[in-house]
């Protein structure tokens, strides 16, 4: 008995205890969120207190797997999800005009998802293993780990999907020391390429882009999300209308309310100041993973946690970008807010590999 | 273990790393404060814009439209009314095959022909997203078929709807007018006016008639109930409701049983009778013959139907009281004797010896009377008792175009009395000026000849007649015809009386006064015009006879009706008042093609009178076109 508890003690010491309490009270905002944006579906609430367990749960197992095996997992990972790219660009299941899901018998998947932490770990695993004879090879190489998943999903057609792991690559190759000549070379012909970009974009991928600038120019089609959802938050003024008391929210009015468009109910139900609070929590989250980053012992955790980090926030820049109008429409939930048990499951299970790398500090030499 | 350069480079590299930390948190940074600065322009400086924009998503308002105004009759008879009536809607935009819904809709209830053809016409004069009525009074039985098909029949609803009853039929048609559908010329209006806001909910609106010209009152004020709605539209809950305002009702002057007796009395003559007290001006009766069913509008005609209505010889949609424009003939030489009287350019006593024609100085053409042989010494009196023509030859030359078309507008010849319905004609009083104004030629005397008879450019309408025949009654008084005596807000209210509406006063010497009314009483006692028309009435009647010719008869030939096509003869005219010593009652009868007023005009106008003074039905007059005297 003595014997397991210790145990226990011993897994949950790896919890970074900051880290947690930020998770959990996001993840208690979110219920309380998505209750109301359901109506207080009793099915939605159960289903969102099931899949944070499950993540929790998965953040805890995360946390007690040391960085050095995990980095081991990358290359696999890496190469099995590039496999499976290229399956569904080969056999894969078109579903709503693009062709992202792999049907395995049981389950529809969509791969793209696992190369968002496959690809970080596998780039920090090859940082790794060239730690101190980094050459311009070794850029060019993470380069190509990037650019390959990047345009495989790209093709899909999945251009929210290909940003964001796009980012996660290049915060990778960032933090790796990529020199700023060259970031802003690329930057300056990026620039440059982005009407080219806009001519091999898809139609709808170009009226996103559209709409976002003059949402009132499709009032009734793609424009009615964003113009919902801006009033939705707009109405909400500096304190909300309370909790279940936002008529955007319980009228109707706004689109995917649980999922991609939650931060409009939390807007209009707690206000600027919520809005205060909940991007205050997400910076502490990010300054907590940059901390964690700083201490790290090895190359490959600081790179993982600095990665892991940024990319937290980019999710929750975009999300809430695209939510208040300021950002084109892509289907990007946002971070520990969203009803949705894959991408939580996929979050926390990045917040264990920060606590791995976390409290893994002494632990890396066997 | 790893070489010193290894080391060196690791420290270096830790160095940058924690350097790009530092980056990558104010990158972060940055973002979250584009944010922020996004959340405070959207829920600070625009809290209010997208307040109200939240609030009118939520918040719809459902028009709910008043109850119209009753029409009665003076007694408090119905004539217009509304109930509620189950009708079967399409909406052209929630249906993919309208012929097959037709069709699926035709085997469950019975739709006639035209019914279906109305419904085209309304459909392609409204709007796709507007429901269009197919067919109205459903029975209970339709509307439990219909009620059980309905799964399986988009976009076709049965709606309680408001209808007009018009009870009084054909007969009032003109007076009451009907509600139409509310159409995109009636909305122009409205919205030009500023009152469409008012019309949300409402389907018809008043298109002729009492309807037309009281619509204002009748209708009432809309109200509102405000309801929360979803995203769908649907209402989830009522946040306020303001009531609607009813329509005002409306009492009528006019006694519809007086008008049944009056337009019976035409017989099968058409034509137009406008009975008014000389008093107040309010309208005792107007009948136009022939009427129509104001019923066939109130939800949309069809097309056939209308045109039959619109095309037929008999012109059934004109309302020849108002619009009907006839030269004024005889009728107008009462007045014409009292202008001379009152001009100074005839006494009562002053008497000429009528040969039978007048002619104008230096002319050979000769003007006849209708009385061949000529009526001997004629004095005023006489000139009107026997509508001596040549009498007024010589009066209206003497008296001149310019100051006759003075003297006879004080009494409302050409222009509009101003009575409560649209539509009205002004008629045509002619003058030297009018004449170069409207054909650029000068006026020749002939002309002043035979206006002084009331032919000519002479145009009236028999309801300025009646105003003219008023105001011989009452001594002047310009009255302006009304036929609304009373509102009230809604039957337990009390009624409000309308104030009548007189333009002045002419000043008139009592003793000419008195001559003309002693002539006009003439007409109606034995040796007058009209004597046959009076015989045996309890009561006294002052007249005038006339006829408005259609064909023009060449100089030297005789007019005989018996000898000419129906369509041909005269129009009958004749005015009247009565009782002659203490007026009550002016009436001005037309029967169109009815040959002399004697004959048939007056006849019209002692039913009426027998109604209104003595409350007595008259056995129903036998009216025939006859060469009787005018």
């Amino acid at each position: 008995m003595a014997r397991s508890s210790h145990w226990i003690v011993r897994r949950l010491s790896h919890l970074d205890g900051i880290l947690l309490v930020l998770v959990l009270v996001l993840l208690g905002i979110s219920l309380a969120v998505v209750a109301s944006a359901s109506g207080q579906s009793p099915a939605r609430i159960s289903g969102h207190l099931i899949n944070m367990g499950l993540a929790l749960a998965v953040m805890l197992v995360m946390a007690n797997v040391p960085p050095h095996i995990l980095s081991k997992v990358g290359p696999p990972l890496y190469v099995a999800g590039v496999v499976l790219l290229i399956a569904v660009a080969l056999f894969g299941e078109v579903r709503n005009g693009s062709r992202r899901w792999l049907d395995l018998g049981v389950v529809a998947f969509q791969p793209s998802e696992l190369l968002k932490l496959a690809l970080p770990l596998m780039m920090a695993w090859y940082f790794q293993r060239n730690e101190g004879v980094l050459r311009a090879k070794h850029f060019l190489v993470g380069g190509a780990m990037l650019l390959v998943p990047f345009f495989l999903i790209l093709r899909q057609p999945d251009l929210g999907t290909a940003l964001m792991i796009g980012a996660s690559g290049f915060y990778l190759l960032f933090f790796a020391g990529l020199p700023w000549k060259v970031m802003v070379g690329g930057a300056v012909l990026g620039g440059a390429s982005l009407p080219v970009l806009w001519n091999f974009m898809h139609d709808y991928q170009q009226r996103r882009v559209l709409t976002l600038l003059d949402p009132s120019s499709d009032p009734l089609g793609a424009g009615y999300h964003i113009i919902q959802s801006t009033i939705a938050i707009g109405s909400g003024g500096l304190f909300g209308k309370g909790w279940m008391q936002g008529t955007q929210t319980q009228l109707d009015f706004i689109p995917e309310r649980t999922t991609d468009f939650v931060f409009a109910v939390f807007g209009e139900e707690f206000g600027y100041l919520g809005a205060i609070l909940l991007v205050g929590l997400y910076l502490a989250i990010v300054a907590r993973g940059l901390v964690i980053a700083a201490r790290a012992p090895t190359l490959f955790g600081r790179l993982m946690a600095a990665t892991l980090s940024l990319n937290l926030f980019t999710y929750a820049f975009v999300n809430m970008g695209m939510v208040s109008g300021i950002l084109p429409v892509v289907g990007v939930p946002l971070p520990l807010m969203s009803y949705g048990g894959t991408a939580l499951v996929t979050l926390l299970l990045g917040m264990g590999i920060l606590m791995s790398v976390a409290t893994h500090r002494q632990l890396n030499k066997t | 273990m790893y070489p010193a350069t290894t080391l060196k480079n690791l420290d270096l590299e830790l160095a940058r790393f924690v350097g790009r930390l530092k980056v990558g948190g104010a990158f972060v940074v940055l973002l979250a404060a584009a944010l922020l600065g996004r959340a405070y322009y959207l829920q600070i400086v625009q809290q209010e814009h997208y307040l109200q924009r939240a609030e009118s998503n939520r918040i719809s308002l459902v028009p709910a439209a008043p109850h119209r105004g009753l029409i009665l009759d003076r007694q408090g008879r119905i004539l217009a009314e509304n109930y509620s009536a189950y009708t079967l809607e399409l909406t052209r935009t929630r249906i993919d095959d309208l012929d097959a819904t037709l069709a699926q809709v035709g085997e469950l209830v019975d739709i006639t022909p035209g019914q279906l053809r109305r419904f085209r016409r309304l459909l392609s004069e409204s709007h796709e997203f507007e429901t269009v009525p197919l067919k109205s009074k459903l029975t209970d039985e339709e509307v439990a078929i219909l009620a059980a098909n309905r799964y399986r029949l988009p976009g076709v609803e049965i709606k309680a709807r408001l209808f007009r009853n018009y009870r009084a039929g054909p007969g009032m048609a003109h007076v009451l007018g009907f509600i139409g559908r509310i159409n995109d010329r009636d909305l122009e209006r409205l919205r030009e006016e500023g009152r469409e806001q008012n019309y949300r909910g409402s389907a018809h609106i008043g298109k002729t008639g009492l309807e037309q010209s009281y619509e204002t009152l009748l209708h009432g004020r809309t109200g509102f109930d405000q309801m929360e709605t979803d995203s769908s539209g649907r209402a989830v809950r009522m946040l306020s409701r303001i009531a609607p305002v009813p329509g005002k009702d409306l009492r009528l002057h006019l006694d519809v049983e007086l008008q049944a007796v009056a337009e019976q009395a035409f017989g099968d003559f058409l034509g137009g009778l406008v009975a008014i007290d000389p008093n107040t001006g309010g309208v005792l009766a107007l009948v136009s013959k022939p009427g129509f069913d104001p019923n066939l509008f109130v939800d949309g005609i069809d097309p056939e139907t209308w045109k039959s209505l619109n095309e037929s010889p008999e012109r059934p949609m004109v309302n020849r009281v108002l619009r009907g424009i006839y030269p004024p003939g005889s009728t107008i030489k009462p007045l014409m004797a009292l202008a001379g009287l009152e001009l100074g350019l005839r006494k009562p006593s002053d008497s000429i010896n009528d040969p039978g024609y007048y002619s104008l100085p230096n002319s050979r053409h000769r003007f006849r009377d209708w009385k061949v042989e000529g009526h001997g010494v004629v004095d005023l009196r006489r000139s009107i008792s026997q509508s001596c023509d040549t009498y007024y030859y010589r009066l209206a030359v003497d008296m001149g175009i310019d100051r006759m078309h003075d003297y006879l507008a004080k009494f409302g010849l050409g222009a509009r009395t101003g009575i409560d319905l649209e539509g009205e004609s002004s008629g045509l009083l002619p003058s030297r000026d009018w004449k170069q104004r409207r054909w650029k030629q000068p006026w020749y005397p002939g002309e002043t000849v035979i206006a002084g008879i009331g032919q000519g450019y002479h145009l009236t309408t028999p309801l300025q007649l009646a105003v003219m025949t008023a105001m011989l009654a009452n001594g002047g008084k310009q009255v302006e015809p009304r036929l609304v005596d009373a509102v009230r807000d809604s039957h337990d209210r009390d009624w409000q009386q309308l104030p009548g509406m007189s333009r002045g006063q002419v000043a008139i010497t009592p003793a000419h006064l008195d001559v003309v009314r002693a002539g006009m009483l003439d007409v109606m006692s034995p040796g007058g015009t009209a004597a046959r028309s009076a015989a045996g009435a309890p009561y006294t009647i002052a007249g005038k006879t006339g006829t408005a010719q259609v064909v023009g008869i060449r100089q030297g030939a005789r007019y005989d009706a018996s000898k000419l096509a129906r369509e041909h003869r005269d129009h009958a005219l004749f005015i009247a008042y009565a009782p002659a010593e203490n007026p009550t009652i002016a009436v001005a009868v037309m029967v169109e093609n009815g040959g002399s007023g004697s004959g048939t005009a007056a006849p019209v106008a002692r039913a009426v009178f027998d109604y209104y003074l003595t409350g007595k039905r008259p056995v129903v007059p036998k009216l025939e076109a006859g060469n009787g005297t005018e």
